[in-house]
């Protein structure tokens, strides 16, 4: 399989503290990888630097074989866990602000026949989401779920090649957050993504990933704990998933998880 | 029911408002009362009536120098010097912070003169501007805009440099250029804050247009109060200061209700 994302020998550093090291990663086109790990292993930051927020101190990041510009841009798209629409526009605004963009560099709005079409674009893409009848409220207006899918549908329009969530479903109950996986299944399938989700939820890394990737520190220095910095300590591939999310939903992932990490352990 | 719990109904709202500012007024009619007993020809104290006759003169009598209804014209030159120096730094606050706070390299070069601006006490400036700018108009707008501006600037500057990290990132990978940022994302958040920095800065902005009006001018709300002062004309003094005081509770609340209505979505639920 072709990679789309390469990572080789990513080291992320603040000042002598080291937040990873010797990152390699190949992440190929369509799969939905999972990162979890234990709170300041380097996820969130891992997520950065894949997004061009921050820049490695060490390494190259490829996406399709050239190197990223150490910027963030349109072909990867972010869903963070709060604050990711703009609460000064509408749902169907917040929408078409990506092909506004682009389409108009100077006054950043479109109008006339272009704002028509866009606006067609966005209701079909909130539409996919299932905020039809909520397109002209605002974010003030919305539960924290419903933000969420217009976070999704906002960044989905610009067609990124990969789409990266910041423990997108943190900050919701449980009821709300297994429609958003079976919505983010469907999404994924539908279009083609290329998904990399940073969670907390061991469950909804198995449940939702093709692949599961847990960041850890390999050596500890009690002295010095802040010179090791973490990898990816296990790298698992998930069984290939054709069958529907809400069936994996139900199945306990203790066991297999289990039998897996055992089978990768030694890679 | 615990205090921090009663909350009053509307109509109860107006009537606890007024109780305190009534209660003031008869304070003083009282007062005023009792010292016209003592002496007929008390000045310091002016009752309604003598006030009421002191205005008619200024509100519908002519000028006999300059032709011109004295009220009206102290009211429409401070008015019009008011609304250029609100004006010009208001815009001038927009622009500033608009580019202070989104462009961190203008932030590190400009960001500390504004700040240096800002801590000098405006009216120390006021020589200066009389020397520069001549005793006319300009000088005392420019005090105006100079007390108020850098304040504003700060404010809004803070205010879109401290917009969530995630919203600017979020606009970069929806294709968005520094440009697009400023104005899509920054300057419409920065609307509803500018013209809560506008009604804040109302205050001083009366404080520094009195002042300059006080030192050289022919003409305006402050001219006439310092003027009559001479001959402790308080019948002319107190209406004056309590037309201020309508004029900028009108402004404010124009202004509170412009940002509610132009901006529903920073105003809570209730758009």
């Amino acid at each position: 399989m072709s990679a789309l994302l390469s990572l080789r020998d990513i080291w992320v550093e603040y000042g002598d503290k080291i937040v990873l090291e010797k990152v390699n990663l190949d992440i190929e086109t369509g799969s939905f990888v999972s990162i979890i790990g234990p709170s300041g292993a380097g996820k969130s930051s891992l997520l950065r630097v894949v997004l061009g927020q921050e820049v490695p101190s060490r390494g190259t990041i490829l996406l399709d074989g050239t190197p990223l510009t150490p910027e963030c841009g349109p072909d990867r798209g972010v869903v963070f866990q709060r604050y990711s629409v703009f609460p000064h526009l509408s749902a169907l605004q917040n929408t078409i602000f990506g092909l506004e963009c682009a389409k108009a560099p100077f006054a950043g709005r479109l109008f006339g026949h272009a704002r028509r079409a866009a606006r067609a674009e966005a209701e079909e893409m909130l539409d996919a989401v299932g905020l039809r009848d909520s397109m002209h409220l605002y974010p003030a207006q919305m539960s924290g779920g419903m933000q969420q899918r217009l976070a999704i549908a906002q960044a989905l329009i610009k067609q990124p090649r990969i789409l990266l969530l910041d423990e997108p479903f943190g900050a919701l109950d449980p009821g709300i957050r297994a429609d958003m996986h079976v919505l983010i299944t469907r999404l994924w399938r539908d279009y083609s993504l290329t998904i990399i989700m940073v969670t907390h939820d061991i469950r909804e890394a198995f449940s939702l990933g093709t692949r599961v990737l847990a960041l850890d520190k390999r050596r500890h220095d009690p002295h010095a704990p802040h010179r090791f910095g973490a990898t990816a300590v296990y790298d698992l591939p998930l069984r290939d998933r054709s069958e529907p999310a809400a069936s994996e939903e139900s199945d306990a992932p203790d066991e297999s998880e289990r039998n897996e990490e055992e089978r990768t352990d030694h890679e | 029911m615990r205090w921090v719990n009663r909350h009053a109904r509307r109509s109860e709202r107006i009537f606890w408002g007024s109780l305190p500012i009534l209660l003031l007024v008869l304070l003083y009619l009282f007062i005023a009362a009792q010292r016209h007993a003592a002496n007929p020809l008390d000045k310091i104290l002016p009752l309604p009536g003598s006030m009421a006759t002191a205005m008619a003169a200024l509100l519908f009598q002519p000028d006999p120098l300059t032709g011109q209804l004295v009220f009206w014209a102290d009211t429409l030159a401070s008015l019009q010097r008011l609304g250029l120096g609100l004006g010009i730094a208001t815009l001038s606050a927009l622009v500033v912070g608009l580019v202070l706070g989104v462009l961190p390299p203008v932030r590190a070069t400009f960001g500390p003169l504004v700040t240096a601006v800002a801590v000098i006490p405006p009216i120390a400036l006021l020589p200066i501007l009389f020397i520069a700018l001549g005793l006319g108009e300009t000088a005392k707008v420019a005090l105006i805009v100079i007390g108020i501006a850098p304040v504003m600037m700060r404010d809004i500057a803070a205010h879109v440099a401290a917009l969530p990290r995630e919203q600017i990132i979020k606009a970069q990978t929806l294709g968005a250029s520094s440009w697009q940022i400023m104005i899509r994302v920054a300057l419409p958040q920065a609307m509803p804050r500018l013209l809560h920095a506008v009604r804040l800065s109302l205050g001083p902005a009366w404080v520094f247009l009195i002042s300059a009006e006080a030192i050289a001018s022919d003409v305006g709300l402050g001219y006439r109060i310092f003027l009559v002062r001479r001959y402790l004309s308080m019948d002319v003094i107190i209406p004056y200061v309590a037309w201020i005081a309508i004029l900028a509770i009108l402004m404010d609340v124009a202004l509170t209700f412009a940002s509610q209505w132009l901006y529903p979505w920073a105003h809570g639920e209730r758009h």
